[in-house]
C-alpha cells in the first residue's frame, strides 16, 4: 500500500561515514552485483562496451571539494548516495499501483515490481535521486537494503548485512536500527553528529551522514626558510668579470 | 527536465478535451442529434486521445488498470478515477443527447465537475512534488485548469466565458513564469544542504560519480533549450493566449472560428507545455553540481 505506516517497529538503515570514505567504489560494484544476481529485475547496462555506456545502479558516490571558511586547504569529500528510507518517503505516497511500500516491521522502503508500471513519479518525488527506472525491465530499481541478505540464514551470519556495508575496505559504511539508542549506528549517530540530506524536504531520512572531520591546522613551523634567504643576489669580482664577458660574446 | 512528448500532447490534449467536455455537460452548447455527435466526438478524442498518449511513457503499460489501487494516497491513481468516471458519466450524458435529444442536466453537471477535477488531479501530480520548486505551488492547478477551460470554452463558442477564461488563463501564465523563476532561490535548496557540507565551507562537485549519463541525468536533470526561454515564452503567449483572445473577441463566432482559434491556441499551449517542463528545476540538480549560475555535470561525449 502506498500509505506509510504510522510507525514502524525497527528503522533499519545505513551511517555512512564521509570522514573515511575514501571514494573506492567497491560499494557500488558490490551493491550492482549482489542486486544483479539476486532478488528482482537484474540492474541492466546498455552500450556497456560502447562510447556511451549508461546502466542502472542503486548507490552512487559523488565527490565534493569543500572550501573551508576561513580559508586554507580545501577538502575532497566522497559521497555515496543511495535510499535513505525516509520516514516520511514521498516516493512512497505517490505511487499510483501500490507497488512502493514502507515496511511496518523495518521500515525499508521496497519497490513490488510485479506492480510497477514504470510511471517514473516516485523517482520525481526523490529529492536524492535515489530511484533509477531499469531501461531494460521498465520497473522502478531501488536500494532494498540487500533484504535477501541480512534476514538470509543461508549465509554465515558476518555477511547478513548489505553487500555495500560488507565490503567496504575503509569502514565507512556501517547498518543497524536506528530505533535502537543502543544500537551501533546510533551510538555513531550521537557521537560524530549524524546528520540528514536535505532536512528542510521534510522526508525524515533513516540514513545519517557522519560529517568529516576538519582539517589539522598546520602551525606556523617554517623554521628553516630564513637560513634559506640567497647569499649574493648578484656576482661579484671574478664571476662579475666573467658574467661581463660572456654576455658580450 | 526532459520534456517527454507523450506527457506534453497528454496534458494539452486531453486538458482541451476535459476543458470541453466541462461546457458540454453544462449544456453550454445544448447540443441534440447530429450535431451533439460531432461536438461530443470532438471532446471525446481530444480526451481519450491524451489519456491514451500518456500510456506511452510507462515502462510496462500492461499493468496500468493497477493506477486504480491507490486513490487514498496518489494523485495519479485519483486522476485514473475522476477521468474513467467523467467520461462514463458524460458518455451516458451524450448517448442520450444525441440518440433521444434531451439533455439530462444533473448528469451533465456531474460530469462537469468530474471533467474539471480531472484536470486539477493532473495538475496535481506536479504541484504536488516538494521537489521541483517551481511546480510545487497552487498557481500550477491554477494555470493547469484556466488553460484548459480556456480552450474549452473556444471551442464551446462560449464568447463571453473564453474571453474572462483567457485573460485569467494569461494572468495565470505570466504569474507561473516570474513567480516560478524565483521559486527554486526562495526555497534555500542548494548544493551545501543537499550534501550537509555547508558548515565546513563552500561546495562544489568534484567529481561527478559516472563518466557517462544516467536515467536521473536524463530525465530530471537535463538541461535543454534554456537559452531560447524568451522567445518561446512570447510564442506561447501570443499562441495560447492573444491571438485566440483577438479571434474570439472580433471575428463572428461559428466553428470555423472556433477552430482556428483552437489550432492557435493548440500551437500556444504546446509551446506553454514544453516550456513547464523543460524549465523545471529538480533539487537532485544539486548532487550534480547545479548551481544558480552553473548548470550541473553533462556528460559532453556521445557514441
Amino acid at each position: 500500500m502506498t500509505q506509510l505506516p504510522a510507525a514502524t517497529d525497527k528503522k533499519l538503515g545505513l551511517v555512512i561515514d564521509l570522514d573515511t570514505c575514501v571514494g573506492c567504489h567497491a560499494c557500488v560494484t558490490a551493491c550492482k552485483g549482489w542486486n544483479t544476481e539476486n532478488y528482482g529485475a537484474p540492474l541492466s547496462d546498455t552500450d556497456a562496451y560502447g562510447g556511451d555506456p549508461v546502466g542502472t545502479f542503486l548507490n552512487r558516490i559523488h565527490s565534493y571539494e569543500v572550501e573551508p571558511k576561513g580559508g586554507g586547504c580545501s577538502q575532497t569529500v566522497h559521497f555515496p548516495k543511495s535510499c535513505l528510507h525516509c520516514e516520511d518517503a514521498p516516493c512512497v505516497t505517490v505511487c499510483p499501483t501500490g507497488a512502493s511500500y514502507k515496511r511496518t516491521e523495518d521500515g525499508i522502503v521496497l519497490v513490488n515490481e510485479d506492480a510497477c508500471i514504470g510511471c517514473g513519479l516516485c523517482a520525481w518525488a526523490c529529492p536524492y535521486g535515489a530511484r533509477e527506472m531499469d531501461a531494460v525491465a521498465g520497473v522502478m530499481k531501488k536500494c532494498t537494503l540487500c533484504v535477501d541478505r541480512i534476514y538470509n540464514e543461508n549465509l554465515p551470519e558476518e555477511d547478513r548485512v548489505p553487500a555495500c556495508v560488507r565490503t567496504c575496505p575503509a569502514g565507512a559504511r556501517h547498518f543497524g536500527d536506528f530505533a535502537d539508542p543502543d544500537s551501533n549506528v546510533s551510538k555513531l549517530v550521537a557521537e560524530r553528529g549524524g546528520m540528514d540530506l536535505m532536512p528542510e524536504q521534510g522526508t525524515k531520512p533513516v540514513n545519517k551522514y557522519l560529517p568529516p572531520r576538519p582539517k589539522d591546522q598546520l602551525p606556523d613551523m617554517d623554521v628553516l626558510t630564513p637560513l634559506l634567504e640567497p647569499v649574493a643576489e648578484e656576482p661579484k669580482g671574478f664571476l662579475a668579470w666573467l658574467d661581463k664577458r660572456l654576455e658580450a660574446l | 527536465m526532459h520534456p517527454a512528448p507523450s506527457v506534453i500532447v497528454f496534458t494539452v490534449l486531453s486538458g482541451l478535451g476535459f476543458g470541453f467536455l466541462t461546457f458540454l455537460g453544462l449544456g453550454l452548447p445544448d447540443v441534440h442529434g447530429v450535431e451533439a455527435f460531432f461536438y461530443f466526438a470532438v471532446a471525446f478524442a481530444l480526451a481519450v486521445g491524451g489519456l491514451v498518449a500518456s500510456t506511452f511513457h510507462l515502462g510496462n503499460p500492461q499493468r496500468a488498470l493497477k493506477a486504480f489501487t491507490q486513490w487514498r494516497s496518489s494523485w495519479l491513481s485519483r486522476e485514473a478515477w475522476l477521468s474513467t468516471a467523467a467520461l462514463i458519466i458524460l458518455a451516458i450524458y451524450a448517448a442520450a443527447a444525441v440518440f433521444i435529444g434531451i439533455s439530462v442536466f444533473p448528469l451533465g453537471l456531474l460530469g462537469a465537475i468530474l471533467s474539471v477535477a480531472t484536470v486539477v488531479a493532473t495538475s496535481m501530480i506536479y504541484a504536488q512534488l516538494k521537489t521541483v520548486p517551481r511546480w510545487n505551488h497552487w498557481l500550477t492547478p491554477a494555470h493547469m485548469l484556466t488553460v484548459s477551460l480556456a480552450g474549452g470554452a473556444i471551442l464551446a463558442q462560449q464568447t463571453a466565458a473564453a474571453l474572462v477564461l483567457l485573460l485569467l488563463a494569461g494572468g495565470f501564465q505570466i504569474l507561473h513564469w516570474v513567480l516560478g523563476d524565483r521559486r527554486f532561490a526562495e526555497r534555500g535548496h542548494t548544493i551545501e544542504t543537499a550534501t550537509g557540507l555547508g558548515d565546513r565551507g563552500s561546495a562544489r562537485l568534484f567529481e561527478p560519480p559516472h563518466t557517462g549519463s544516467n536515467y536521473l541525468l536524463k530525465e530530471m536533470v537535463h538541461v535543454v533549450g534554456r537559452k531560447h526561454v524568451q522567445k518561446l515564452r512570447i510564442i506561447a503567449f501570443a499562441g495560447m493566449i492573444v491571438v485566440p483572445l483577438a479571434i474570439v473577441a472580433l471575428l463572428p463566432v461559428n466553428p470555423f472560428t472556433a477552430i482556428l482559434a483552437t489550432l492557435i491556441y493548440l500551437v500556444g499551449a504546446f509551446a506553454s507545455r514544453w516550456l513547464f517542463f523543460a524549465e523545471a528545476e529538480h533539487v537532485v540538480s544539486l548532487y550534480y553540481g547545479a548551481t544558480g549560475s552553473k548548470p550541473p555535470y553533462q556528460p559532453s561525449f556521445s557514441g
